[in-house]
């Protein structure tokens, strides 16, 4: 019987191929995510309004917020990627879904991966398509916004991958949210440097090319390695 | 004598370590006492005074040190991590979490020598150097660390947690480094760099790495007291616990 279970999963398995996992796994967090819209719109906003707080603690000088818009908007996008981390795998590890993913035949690592892929579309997109609305308000002009985009566009997914390594290491422990804060924010530092650098180097006429590729690599290399902590993380959490 | 074949990995159980660790501990504080003394001595009394910096600069003997010893020792700290983590050793996870406190002590150390320094030298009391700002983010790693192992209560879940996180943060150090290092050279081009000091007299080099012993021994001293009452927390229910504390 239990093989026969197997054999008709390990089928589903073979049916829905690698990707499909994986956007299976996407695809289910997503449609749980627009039925709770809140949420979504919570991070949203949250980062809208600490953008919006720099202003008015500084002062509406445009030459002076022209100067700071990159750092500000890069740790506003940080903050709010932060926030977001508590729900990546809180639910599912809350009713056993979590449990049930580690036990199913399909790659641990590519369910995290889905999993991460639909956080970012989540959380990650809107900050990139919302920035160069706020980056309006510190009077950056056109290609600033561009290189802006592009740098929140490479640097957000780095924040979720690196992010649910720290999810999954907090999870279901005491005061996981501040905790999670202290062990990701260390590391999201090279993020924020390239990041806001490339749009600084842009501005000031250096060029935005070095940083954005540097930001592409740290990418590339937490593509590969952050699934991996997070799985092990994960196991450690359930064991 | 020449037949008797020691068995190295008996130490790698609790009960055998904790005794070979309190024969082990007054002799690290001995050279550490000497090597202190010896590195002072040198520091204070045989360097010459430097020309620029003048008599201010002698707290490099404890800085200098306190940096290399707060990064080697979390290198060394993820290699016990992650001895720990691949053979579920307990030992080596408790050494892990005996390291971790002073490591950040020494990168507190350092960050508070240098600062000390900074105020004669620079005029304030923080410089956004790339040294500086990276000794900062790795005291934040080993709080972390300390964090997410002081918050799990089960002693082998927080091993292997605090195992992954210092592996990533072992991978990550010197990401950071680089990162900080290129954020600073873009912003401050011109700044005042530590490294662009004039050649070291040879007493001043020595001054520094017999303190660097001394820092080395002390670490090993304090984290083998630590890892000690960390054996006798864990193992409290064991017998051989009752016998030692006897």
């Amino acid at each position: 019987m239990k093989q026969a279970d197997a054999l008709n999963q390990a089928g589903t398995l073979a049916e829905l191929g690698t990707l499909g996992v994986l956007l299976a796994v996407a695809r289910r967090d997503l449609l749980l995510a627009l039925r709770r819209k809140s949420e979504v719109m919570t991070v949203l906003f949250f980062f809208v309004i600490v953008v919006s707080l720099f202003p008015l603690g500084i002062g509406p000088e445009m030459a002076l917020l022209r100067i700071i818009a990159p750092g500000v908007l890069w740790v506003a996008a940080l903050l709010a990627a932060m926030l977001s981390l508590n729900r990546l795998f809180a639910a599912d590890y809350a009713d056993g879904t979590l449990e049930q993913m580690v036990l199913s035949p399909a790659p641990l690592g590519l369910l995290v991966i889905g999993k991460i892929l639909a956080h970012w579309l989540v959380t990650g997109l809107p900050l990139v398509l919302i920035a160069p609305l706020l980056g309006l308000q510190y009077d950056l002009d056109g290609r600033a916004l561009g290189v802006l985009m592009l740098s929140l566009l490479i640097g957000t997914p780095l924040l979720s991958l690196i992010g649910a390594i720290g999810a999954a290491l907090t999870l279901g422990v005491r005061g996981g949210g501040v905790l999670l804060s202290l062990l990701t924010l260390p590391l999201y530092i090279p993020a924020l440097i390239f990041g806001a650098g490339a749009v600084e180097a842009d501005i000031s006429g250096l060029g935005a090319t070095g940083h954005l590729s540097l930001l592409a690599a740290l990418l590339a290399l937490a593509c590969f390695f952050a699934p991996w902590a997070t799985t092990a993380g994960l196991r450690i959490a359930l064991e | 004598m020449s037949n008797k074949i020691i068995h190295w990995f008996k130490y790698g159980s609790p009960q055998s370590f904790y005794p070979l660790a309190g024969k082990m501990i007054p002799w690290f504080w001995a050279l550490a006492a000497i090597f202190c003394v010896a590195g002072l001595w040198i520091g204070f009394f045989v360097a010459p005074t430097d020309a620029t910096q003048g008599e201010a600069y002698r707290i490099i003997f404890i800085h200098v040190p306190a940096s290399w010893m707060s990064m080697f020792l979390y290198i060394v700290m993820a290699c016990w991590a992650g001895i720990g983590l691949s053979l579920n050793t307990r030992l080596s996870s408790m050494m892990a979490s005996a390291i971790a406190p002073t490591g950040a002590m020494f990168a507190f150390l350092s960050l508070w020598t240098g600062a000390l320094w900074g105020k004669p030298m620079w005029g304030t009391w923080w410089v956004w150097d790339a040294r500086l700002t990276s000794e900062l983010i790795l005291l934040f790693l080993y709080l972390g660390f300390m964090a997410l192992q002081a918050a799990i209560d089960e002693p082998r879940r927080a091993d292997k947690a605090g195992a992954i996180l210092a592996l990533v943060g072992v991978v990550n150090v010197p990401i950071i480094y680089f990162s900080v290092k290129w954020w600073n050279t873009l912003h401050q081009g011109a700044s005042i760099s530590m490294s662009k000091a004039p050649t070291m007299a040879i007493t001043m080099l020595w001054g520094m790495l017999v303190m660097a012993l001394a820092f080395w021994m002390y670490s090993i001293a304090v984290a083998l007291q630590r890892a000690r009452a960390i054996m006798l927390e864990r193992e409290r229910h064991t017998d051989w616990v009752k016998y030692a504390v006897e």
